[in-house]
Parts: structure tokens; sequence; C-alpha cells
């Protein structure tokens, strides 16, 4: 990273520390929250917790950061059970509860704010949406080091959260994946449930007093999500997505201090740059995840696709060899036979060429005799496949060809003994055309 | 501080003196002022929230219906980075960074690239909705908050005014902004009312939408541009949170009146009409009390209650109608309890009149059910209200009515050809038949009766009440429901 030479560690290290800090924090409970469709949860809580810092900060009359912590949390617990009681006795749907319990309590506290706010300035901005550049500069004394107080909150919140996945992790699979089998195991679901949404407005309120809150709505979702692309796993997403988390709040930081410099700049909000950045490690993940990715996928999907127009062209040039009626096959006549474009069809032969299973005399298509053995095998298995069909599942013959068609691609040697056994070693399909022998390649020794 | 609280904006414009915040009664001068929408600002304030809020519930109820509740959230968060770009790009095109049209145009583009990034990231992973919502909320809000951390720095302005954009000036709207919201919101709802019938049937059944050929893609992306288009009128005016509350709330209470789609769409409409209506209006009244959240509050009001006493899917009437069919349950447990016995005791028969028909102790009738003393007692009190039985206070036992006769014989007998479907049709063992028909044998219809009875060949009319195919004895069943 260019310009990373530059940080001054006293600074711009604590402060991509406390992003790490809040970005793992939240990603270790994002993961369920994904799982448990309540994504937009950390989003609702942030907004919903204002009536509880301004209802605690009209009891204590202090802007003392204890009693409203406590404060928003209990509010944003609240927003769980009111968001699930509507849902329960309303029957609405889990999002519009969300959306109804969220806008109406913040509505709530803007209210109680403008009746507070001349007892004491009550900037709700400094509460709510803390500044992550600041975290430096309010230290406190840890084993004798200066350690800035965000740093020790979020380390707090990241045991704690880690405490809660590691001793609860068996609970919470099964409440995620099936609340009714935990249930039925005599275990309630709903505690869980709302011991998770407790840990979600802790951790929601305790970053954004410190780190913005842009940042931790952002650090529930993103990085769970974008470590789903990668791994069909729990243990390894959870990982997975806190190493994500860190490392977009590192490049975060960098990011907000170097790209702005590309356009003529100075340096713009980290918190911002960090979300924005967790999307940009989702995109990649999005594109190049091995599993999930779009990029591998559709590889996979050309390959496949590419297989079965190459099995089509080999088991359409035996199948003319097999009739004899005519001699020349050419570039043309498989082309309409197959239905492929033009350059498909060029560019297959010329790649099977190359491979030895064809060879072009002039215009016309052959199979070599190593093509001709992949046939073999091809036209093999589509005509045993069609007398199974009909001798054992009892099709009528004008139905098994596209079935056949398909499933030839699919037909290793075993299956085809085992094809040839079930219906009695057949000579011809069911339409009369023979069923070749292949020659079975002796195992060497 | 660059990331100001959304209030900020809407509290400060809200209060011309900063020390006096306390909430008087309002004269009745005040009063009349805005009943009778005698200032300007007011009026312009109370009309175009109003249609705001009738546009945005009519499309809210789209996409609640569409399981999309917070896509309003989502796409209003995204046109953040837009709102920013646009600002900075325009002075290159020759534009004034703070124009309206092209910050809308540019809250636009980037509210559509958000709709893309969740069609495509629905579409092209497994990835659900909600969390599909919460990535393009988050990532295009964290991008626009770092844009906006440039934009700051820019010597043509400051980003105060794209906030107030952002955030909302309720207090403040003008006439040119309510004839903005006027024509989009009648724009979005003609589209809508055009497309009601493909909609709907995108709302209830994509599946068979997309099998009938309507195009569902396109579909989706018309309903979330409807969205998009009203969002973006309604963020300049109103801002971000209320906004998702117009889109959101209305539509959520009128659910509860109706189950027809095209009422529940008008519903939502004068919900958010009227929350608008009188949010505002309290607000002109109260001045302390800042707009955006009095609409907010007041929407709420107006879904509790609609939860509560909502005539189709309410709290309360579905309390009442479950009551109801217990109640009408546990008479029918009565009678076909009364006529059992009478069975045993060898004198029930329909032709016996009313004189001779024997009675039942109450206690006899008490043994064959799980049921208290009280409940029973409750129960026969209500059957004989329904001039079903006759209490005979001197020995404590019952006499059936001519008509609780009739209904005993009928209960009794659908309970039992329901016994013999299972036993016969069904292999279940006779002793175990009793209770699944005791569960069934409330909601039989006269056509599923008259089924049964030519399946097995046992009709009432000619041939009386079947008889038992298990020994009746009290009952193994508790009386669960």
């Amino acid at each position: 990273m260019p310009g990373i030479e530059r940080w001054n560690w006293e600074l711009d290290g604590w402060i991509v520390l406390a992003g790490m800090l809040c970005a793992v924090a939240a990603s270790l409970l994002g993961n369920f929250l994904v799982l448990r469709k309540m994504s937009l949860l950390g989003d609702a809580i942030s907004h919903a917790v204002l009536p509880g810092l301004a209802a605690a900060f009209l009891i204590t009359g202090s802007r003392n950061s204890l009693p409203m912590f406590f404060g928003a949390v209990v509010v944003g617990i609240l927003t769980a059970v009111f968001t699930e009681w509507i849902r329960r006795f309303g029957q609405v749907d889990e999002g519009a509860s969300m959306g109804v319990v969220f806008t109406s309590l913040f509505a709530l506290g803007l209210i109680i704010i403008v009746q507070a706010a001349d007892h004491v300035d009550l900037d709700p901005g400094c509460v709510l949406y803390g500044a992550i550049e600041l975290t430096p500069l309010d230290k406190m004394l840890v084993a004798g080091h200066q350690v800035p107080r965000v740093v020790v909150t979020l380390s707090v919140v990241v045991l704690l959260n880690l405490g809660f996945v590691w001793f609860f992790y068996k609970e919470l699979v099964i409440t995620s994946f099936d609340p009714a089998l935990a249930d039925t195991n005599g275990f309630r679901a709903i505690w869980l449930h709302y011991a998770l949404m407790m840990l979600v407005a802790v951790t929601a309120v305790a970053s954004f007093e410190s780190v913005g809150n842009i940042l931790v709505v952002a650090m529930f979702v993103v990085p769970a999500a974008a470590a789903s692309l990668w791994t069909d796993r729990l243990p390894r997403m959870i990982g997975l997505s806190c190493l994500l988390a860190a490392l977009s709040a590192v490049l975060g930081h960098w990011g907000a201090i170097a790209v702005p410099g590309w356009f003529g700049y100075k340096s713009t909000t980290t918190a911002g740059m960090m979300a924005a950045m967790a999307g940009c490690l989702f995109m990649l993940s999005l594109v190049f995840a091995p599993k999930d990715g779009i990029l591998f996928k559709s590889i996979r999907r050309h390959r496949l696709a590419w297989g079965i127009f190459g099995d089509d062209l080999l088991a359409y040039l035996y199948r003319c060899e097999e009739r004899q009626t005519k001699h020349i096959v050419n570039l043309q006549e498989v082309q309409s036979a197959l239905r492929s474009s033009y350059w498909a069809t060029k560019l297959l032969t010329v790649w099977y060429e190359r491979c030895g299973t064809i060879f072009k005399t002039g215009d016309s298509i052959s199979l070599t005799d190593e093509g001709r053995r992949r046939a073999i095998t091809l036209v093999r298995s589509h005509r045993l496949w069609e007398q199974y069909l009909v001798e054992q599942a009892g099709l009528p013959n004008d139905r098994i060809h596209g079935q056949a068609e398909r499933l030839e691609h699919y037909t290793n040697q075993s299956v085809r003994a085992e094809l040839d056994r079930e219906t009695e070693y057949p000579n011809t399909d069911p339409h009369g055309s023979p069923i070749p022998l292949e020659d079975i390649e002796r195992p060497k020794h | 501080m660059m990331f100001e609280f959304p209030g900020i904006a809407m509290i400060a414009e809200k209060l011309p003196s900063l020390t006096d915040r306390s909430i008087g009664w309002p004269s009745w001068g005040q009063w009349q002022r805005v009943l009778l929408l005698e200032d300007y600002n007011t009026r312009v304030v109370i009309l175009a929230t109003t249609m705001l809020g009738m546009a945005a519930g009519i499309v809210g109820s789209f996409t609640l219906l569409r399981r999309r509740a917070l896509m309003g959230d989502a796409l209003s968060h995204a046109t953040l980075p837009g709102i920013g770009l646009a600002f900075l790009l325009a002075p290159m095109l020759g534009q004034s960074g703070k124009s309206l049209p092209v910050l809308l145009v540019g809250a636009a583009i980037s509210g559509v690239l958000g709709m893309i990034a969740i069609l495509l990231i629905r579409s092209l992973t497994r990835i659900k909705e909600d969390t599909a919502l919460g990535i393009v909320l988050s990532v295009f809000f964290g991008g626009g908050v770092a844009i906006l951390g440039i934009v700051q720095q820019t010597s043509t302005g400051h980003a105060a005014g794209l906030e107030s954009f952002i955030y909302g000036k309720t207090a403040s709207i003008v006439a040119q902004d309510a004839w903005l919201i006027g024509w989009t919101g009648l724009i979005a709802i003609m589209i809508l009312a055009m497309l009601f019938k493909e909609l709907k049937l995108l709302c209830f059944d994509q599946g068979y939408a997309a099998a009938r050929g309507f195009p569902t893609l396109a579909l989706d992306c018309i309903l979330m541009a409807t969205v998009v288009l009203v969002t973006i009128v309604g963020l300049q005016a109103v801002g971000l949170v209320l906004m998702i509350a117009l889109l959101v709330i209305p539509a959520a209470a009128a659910r509860f009146w109706t189950l027809q789609m095209r009422r529940m769409v008008w519903i939502a409409g004068t919900v958010g009409a009227l929350s608008c209506l009188l949010g505002a209006g309290l607000s002109g009244v109260f001045p302390n009390l800042p707009s955006g959240a009095m609409i907010v509050l007041t929407a709420a009001v107006f879904f509790v209650t609609s939860m509560m006493v909502g005539a189709a899917r309410g709290v309360l009437i579905r309390v009442v109608r479950r009551q109801q069919l217990n109640r009408r349950i546990d008479r029918q447990h009565v009678l076909r309890g009364v006529y059992e016995l009478l069975e045993k005791q060898g004198s029930s028969h329909s032709t016996s009149s009313l004189s001779s028909t024997p009675s039942v102790a109450i206690a006899d009738l008490l043994a064959t059910r799980s049921w208290s003393l009280r409940r029973l007692e409750h129960e026969l009190y209500g059957c004989e209200r329904d001039g079903w039985l006759i209490r005979r206070r001197s020995d404590h036992s019952i006499v059936l009515t001519a008509a609780g006769m009739r209904e005993a014989e009928r209960l009794t007998h659908e309970h039992r050809l329901w016994e013999l479907y299972l036993i016969h049709h069904a292999d279940i063992a006779p002793g175990q038949v009793d209770r699944d028909a005791d569960a069934i044998e409330h909601v039989l219809d006269p056509e599923m009766i008259e089924q049964l009875e030519g399946l097995l060949n046992r009709s009432r009319v000619q041939a009386g009440v079947v008889a038992s195919p298990h020994e009746v004895t009290a009952h193994a069943t508790s009386n669960a429901i």
C-alpha cells in the first residue's frame, strides 16, 4: 500500500486497531444475523436507541456515558422485543415490523430530545456518531500503558461476543438453522434469540459511540455475507468473516487517506471508507470466490457446456460413420445438426483436432481412433439408457431420446456395465440401432 | 464533525428561539390559524406531506406484500453517494452543484444502481433478500459518507446544504417542492394503477407469474423504480427516517383492515395521507414539536390501533373469532356427550317427544370428558340460552329440547361417519379414531357429510344415526381445543 510509510503509528495505529476491533465484534454476531435473515437489525437498532439515550439523559441529567450506554442498550433490546411481538401477534412480516418499530422509536427519541435540549446542551451527534479519527486523543492507563479508552471498550465487547459465540456455539447453530428442532429438544430458542439481540445492541451502542454507526451497520452484514460466498462450513465462515472485517478496517483507513489524494483532495471519513472497503471486498468475493463466485461458477458452467458440445460432436460423427450414407461430413453439416453457431463449431473442431480426437481432410471431418473410442462409449451409454428406460422404467419409445441424451454425458463405465446387466445384455436399442461394444481398458499392472 | 445527527437540521429550523422549548397549550388563535390553513407556510407543508404520505402509502403496500418492506430503507440510503458525486461533478458540466435537478439526477442514478445491485446479488448468489438489502444500504451509505467527507473540503460550498437534502427540511418545504412531490406521486400512482393486475400477481405468486409469461424481472424493476422515484422526492423534503416510516407503517397498518389488495392500497394511501395531515397539523399547533417526528408518531398510533382493532387481521378480531369457535366446539361436545349418554341408557330416539325424553345427570356428563365442573356449567348455560337443552335444578340433570336433540343427532352422526371413514379408508384402529374425529367434526361442511354418507353408504335419513364403531366410554380425549 503506497503511503503507509507515512503513517504515524501512535495515531493511525490506534485508529486502525479501533476499527478492527469494532469490525470483528460486529462480524462475529453478524454471521448469525445473516443466517437468521435479520441483517437489517443493526441498522434498525442504531436508529432506535435514540429515545434510550434521551431518556437516560433526562433521568440522570448528565452526559455521563455509562447511563446513556445502558439506556441505549435497554431500548435496543426493546426494539428486538417489539419487533418480535408485532411479528407474532400482528402476523406482520419481519422486515415490516422492524421498520415500524425503529422509525417510531426514532421519532419518539427526537421529540424527547427537543424537550430535553434546554437543560444542558446535548449534542446527539457526539453521542450517536462518534468519530473514529478522535480515537487516540482520549486515553486511559491500562497496566502501565496509555491505551485509548475506545480500544479498551471495544476489546471488552470483542471478548464478550467471542465468549458468547464460543460457549453457545451449538445452541446458536441449532436455533439459527432449525428453531423448531431446538424447541422440541427442550431448549427455548427465544431466550437465545434475546441474548443475541442484547449483544447486538451492546455491540452497536459501544461501537457507534466510539467509531460511528455506519461502520457497525456495515460490519454486521457485509463480511458475513462475503464469507458465505467462500464456504458452506459455519466455523470457517465465522473465521473468514472476522478476517475480512479486520482487513476492510485496515484498507479503509488507508483508503481514507490515499484515495482522495488521487483526485487532489485531503483525507476523508475513515468509518465511511471502511464500510466502502468492506463493500469492495464483498464485490471481489462475489466475482472470485471459488465456491459461489460468479467467475468460477461461469467457468464451470462453460466447461460443462463445451464438454457436452464436444460429446455431441463426437457422437454425431460416429452416427454418420455408422449410417454410411455419406462419407464426407463438413462444418456446415455439423453446425446444422447440432444447432450451434458457426464460430463455436469452428472453435470446437480446431480444439478437438489439436487433441487428436478428430482429423480434417480438406473439408471433411472424421474421427480418429481415439475419437471413435470416446464416441463409442457415448453412443453406447445413450442406447443402453434408452433400452433401460423402456424396459425398466416403462417409458414409451418416443420419449426416451431426450432423457438418454442428457444422461449419456454423466454415465461412466461401471454404470454402463450395470445398465448392460439390468437390461440383459441387449444388442440393439428400442429404435433398432445396434449398441456398440466398448473395448474395456484393462487396468495396467 | 462531518456526520451530523439527522434531526439537528429539522430541530434547528423548527426552533426560532433556542431557549424556549416548552410545550404550552396553544391559544385559540393558533388552532384557528392551523385548522383553517391560514398560514401560507403551514399550508404548503401540510399539503406536500399529505400528498407524499398518500403516494408512499400506496407504493409501500406493494413492497410490503412483496416482502420487501425495508426496500425503501436500503434505497434511500443508497442515494447518498449519488448526491455527493453530483455535487462534485456538476461544476465540470457547467452546472451549479447546489441546483436541485442536478442533485436529484445524481440521487436517482445512485438509487437505481443500488436497486440493480440488490437484484444482481439476489439472482447471482444464494444470499438472501434481507442481506442483499443490508449490504447495499451500508456500503452505499458508507461510500456516500466518504464522498461527503471530500465535499466538505471543496471551496464552493459546505456539505450542510447536502445534509439538509438527505435529512429533510420538513418545516421549510416550499411550493416548488410541493409541486414536485405532487407530480411525482401522481406518476408513481398511475404506473402502479396501470400495472395493478401484473404487480398483484408478482406480489402473491412470482412463480406463477413467471410461468404465465409475465416479465417478472421487468415488473420487479418497475416496482423498485417507483420506490426510488417517491423516495428521492420525499427524501429532500422530509428526510430519511420519515421517508422509511411512510413507506412501511401505513401499508402495514392497512394490512389489518382488509384481505383485498385493491382496498388495502387505498387504505394505505389514506392512512399515509391522514398521518401526514394530522402530524404536520399538530406540529403547526405546537411549534416546538418537530413535524417529521410527529408524522411518524401519528402513523405509529394508526398502526397500533389498526393492529388491535383491524377488521380483517387485527389482534382483537382474531381473539374473538377463536373464542367463538372454542365456545361452539365446547357446546357441540356437550350435546354429543348428552346424546351418547342417552344412547347408553337405551332411550334415544328422534321420535320421542320432549316430555318422555329421559334426563341425563350432570355428574355423568362431567365424567365423559376431562372438563371442569365450572367450564361444563358455563357451557350448559350457553346451550340453555341457545334453546338446546333445559336444566332441571331439582335433580341436577338436563333434558334436551327437540332442536337440541336434532343437533345432537347430527353431531354424533357426523362424528361417527368420520370415525368409520378413518377405520375403513385410512386403516386406523377403531380405538384411536375417536380423538381424530373429535377434532374434525366441528368443521365438516354439508357437502363433505354427503360425500361421506355416499362413500360409506349410511344415510341418516334412511338408517338413523350410525352406531359407534367403538365402545362409547368416558372419552380418552382431553378437551384440547
